[in-house]
């Protein structure tokens, strides 16, 4: 009994908040990837493009709640992604046409590029502020829990309760229909492929009749889309605030880098690298233990690795490391 | 004296500015702009050497600086005598142990062989040191933070003058930049930035949470000063008759004698502060001016031209027999222990240590954007950016409600947009920058004061 019961508080502290928030961060990290696959640069204004997306989100979702429209027990906001994707999708072409294409068109360094994003970073930082302002905000609304911990203690009769909330839930259900959808689109369409022949080499591309003006296009798309429901989800597991958004950016480009920049499907499980080892590394692992060793053996400290102050740390050292001994990333495969 | 004509206007415009603002608003405000703006114009030159000299993208300005503001904590504090007795001997012998640590590490990886057994030996030394060093130094840890938590609760300093700090934390930040530049620098350069980042977080984390050095989020306030105090000032005799003869004229006017000394009482509280401001002001001009001497020179030796040969074409300078390896490591550190001098000068001017005011965006992307909008490359260039967009970064507000009340001329007063508008005011700064980002990139990809280099 007490293993199960060890399990099961893995699985409440461990586990399953590590998979939403790894969920959360992979999406992202495509998004940084794709845009590094493609239009090759290291798009510096991640973290605000998906907190611009997010806003329109929120919005949305506080007009439906003003004329009475709900989703039942879903949150609300599943109904305004689509609009905020409409907004976000608009807002990252238009600032293409502004700002990047002048540089791909000049084939100016990478470097460069990643300059100008800062500067889209600033830009968008202070629309952001100045439409929907720098404070916390919570757009959560439908039932929170899944399971609470009360009713699962009841029902098998442990100690340990497994509470899941429902945002883990769908945050982990959406990320899979809409990483194996991106999957699908780049394995199997032809779209798809000409992207993938893209960034593996453009002259050759090029050559072979592929439209640059509709990949970047469709690139900047698909980016809209994974920013804006990246965001979305990350908002309501946890709240919406511009300047986590901000901070979110490093992990995110840990996760995709990690998982070899350029590799989508790396970039999807370098999220989950990066939220289990943060979790993992500053998780107190006292009560674990208790469980398992006999009374005896029973520690006195927290058993904890890393104080959790140092949660962000973690993933940045991970990155370094990575960066270090494999700079092409754990998951190298091919480009894209 | 033709050929600088531009540098000579920018730099003239500049000044103006700030005068106006001395004038329309107050001097105090002006001063304290234009110190940070000679902080902010260290950072550029420094981050200008890596940049503009060599090419190399340091996006970790932000971990240089707050080590050079640790540095101004550890050179300047009283030693707290107690925790040390409590809890010194426990750090110290940590310390110890982390320097045997690491050299055991390097002499392994020196002598021996790449093989699978020794990865496994360095993992354990490792590992086994992290264990043993958390065993010895939490104790001590825990006894240094109990001492007197609310006032103390870390070890303190040397309890030198501030001033000495400045060198230090050169030093800190170069240290610091060796290591970085040690196993980062062979990255590619956006992967070099992402790492420099990140690895500048992970040093802000460590300076937050490690409160025995610093105490952390509960700051470090009342450091020594290298000026007098105001109080001080007041109630100094030459300091008085020095303001009584400054403003002599305006005191003439008042016949009434209570209402002349009220007058002076206010002038002299005023006069202190901007006197203490500029004595900063010419503490820091010294700085920039040795630092402007120094750069210009290296700029125009057979260095400078090697470190351009470099930044332009590595390979061909590694041909010409150049260490490139070598010299971007040399111009890494260098720049770094510039930008620790500006940390330490800020926490100096400040007079408190913030560890949770170090966030990326102030203290490092925008002293990017100084280096690119005032012309990186070129040392005038990159002060001058220093002063535009601190400038800008600190009118912005005015100016943004200026525009804001300009525009929304027409509208009633209590009307949302309006009210919404003038209450988002403090972020059109980040429209500000970004936008003059954008435009210098796109329009004047050099900076205002672009590269210029003489051939003779």
């Amino acid at each position: 009994m007490d293993f199960v019961n060890a399990i099961i508080l893995l699985l409440n502290y461990i586990f399953v908040p590590a998979l939403a928030y790894g969920s959360q961060l992979a999406l992202g990290a495509i998004f940084v990837t794709l845009i590094y696959g493609i239009l090759r640069f290291a798009n510096f204004a991640t973290g605000d493009m998906m907190s611009f997306g997010t806003m329109f989100v929120i919005l949305f979702t506080f007009y439906f709640q003003s004329i009475g429209i709900s989703f039942g027990v879903l949150p609300t906001a599943l109904l305004a992604i689509p609009f905020g994707i409409i907004f976000m999708v608009g807002y990252m072409l238009i600032i293409d046409k502004l700002v990047f294409k002048y540089y791909r068109i000049n084939k100016s360094p990478p470097v460069q590029l990643a300059m100008v994003s800062i500067g889209v970073m600033f830009v968008t930082q202070a629309v952001v502020r100045i439409i929907i302002g720098p404070s916390d905000r919570r757009f959560f609304d439908g039932e929170k829990f899944l399971i609470k911990a009360g009713e699962f203690k009841e029902m098998t009769g442990l100690n340990e309760g497994l509470a899941i909330k429902s945002t883990q839930v769908i945050t982990i259900i959406v990320t899979l229909i809409l990483v194996s959808t991106l999957f699908w689109f780049l394995n199997k369409t032809k779209t798809g492929k000409s992207m993938r022949a893209y960034s593996d080499n453009e002259d050759l591309a090029l050559l072979s009749g592929i439209d640059p003006k509709k990949i970047v296009m469709i690139t900047w798309v698909i980016a809209g889309i994974l920013a804006t429901i990246g965001g979305a989800l990350y908002g309501l597991d946890k709240s919406f605030k511009p300047f986590t958004y901000f901070n979110n950016m490093l992990p995110i480009f840990a996760a995709a880098i990690v998982g070899g920049i350029g590799n989508p499907f790396g970039a999807f499980l370098g999220g989950y690298v990066i939220a289990f080892s943060e979790i993992l590394l500053t998780y107190a692992y006292r009560k674990f233990f208790m469980y398992v060793l006999p009374e005896s053996m029973e520690p006195d400290g927290l058993i904890q690795l890393l104080s959790t102050d140092y949660k962000f740390a973690v993933s940045f050292s991970i990155l370094v490391i990575v960066l270090l001994y494999r700079p092409s990333g754990i998951f190298k495969g091919k480009v894209l | 004296m033709r050929k600088n004509l531009n540098v000579i206007a920018a730099y003239s415009i500049m000044m103006g500015l700030i005068i106006l603002v001395g004038i329309f608003q107050s001097w105090n405000i002006a001063l304290s702009i234009f110190n940070l703006c000679l902080i902010s114009a260290v950072m550029t030159i420094g981050a200008n050497i890596q940049w503009g000299y060599a090419g190399l993208i340091n996006f970790g300005i932000m971990g240089f600086t707050a080590l050079g503001g640790l540095a101004a904590v550890l050179i300047s504090v009283d030693p707290v005598q107690e925790a040390w007795s409590v809890g010194g001997f426990n750090i110290l012998f940590s310390l110890f142990l982390i320097t045997a640590m690491v050299l055991a590490v390097r002499y392994i990886l020196k002598n021996y062989k790449k093989s699978k057994n020794r990865t496994y030996i360095v993992a354990a030394i490792i590992i086994l040191g992290i264990i043993i060093i958390r065993f010895i130094s939490e104790p001590g840890i825990e006894a240094i933070e109990g001492v007197n938590p609310a006032k103390t609760g870390f070890l303190g300093g040397l309890g030198l003058p501030i001033i000495f700090s400045w060198v230090v934390g050169a030093f800190f930040a170069g240290g610091l930049a060796f290591v970085i530049g040690k196993v980062a620098l062979g990255l590619r350069a956006d992967y070099l930035a992402i790492a420099t980042l990140l690895i500048s977080e992970i040093v802000i984390a460590i300076i937050k949470h490690e409160d025995w050095l610093t105490r952390g989020v509960k700051n470090v306030i009342g450091l020594k000063r290298p000026a007098p105090y105001e109080v001080n000032l007041q109630q100094t005799e030459w300091f008085i008759s020095l303001v009584e003869k400054f403003n002599s004229s305006k005191l003439n006017l008042i016949t009434d004698l209570t209402e002349r000394q009220a007058t002076l009482n206010q002038l002299v509280i005023e006069g202190s502060s901007v006197f203490v401001k500029l004595c900063y002001s010419g503490l820091f001009l010294v700085v920039v001016i040795i630092l402007l001497i120094l750069t210009q020179k290296a700029l125009y030796s057979p260095w400078g031209r090697m470190m351009r040969a470099i930044r332009d074409n590595e390979e061909a300078a590694n041909a010409m027999g150049k260490n490139v390896v070598k010299q971007h490591l040399l111009i890494f550190v260098l720049g770094s222990a510039i930008v620790g001098i500006a940390g330490a000068m800020l926490v100096t001017q400040d007079g408190l240590f913030t560890p949770g005011s170090y966030r990326p965006l102030r203290y490092t992307f925008l002293i990017w954007v100084m280096v690119i909008i005032g012309g990186s490359g070129n040392n005038f260039g990159a002060i001058l950016g220093g002063f535009v967009v601190w400038f800008l970064w600190i009118e912005a507000a005015p100016i943004g409600l200026y525009l804001v009340n300009l525009t929304t001329a027409g509208l009633d007063d209590t009307h949302f947009l309006k009210v919404h508008l003038i209450e988002s005011v403090p972020y059109f700064r980040f429209l500000m920058m970004g936008v003059g980002l954008l435009v210098i990139m796109r329009y004047r990809p050099k900076g205002i004061l672009p590269e210029k280099i003489e051939i003779k």
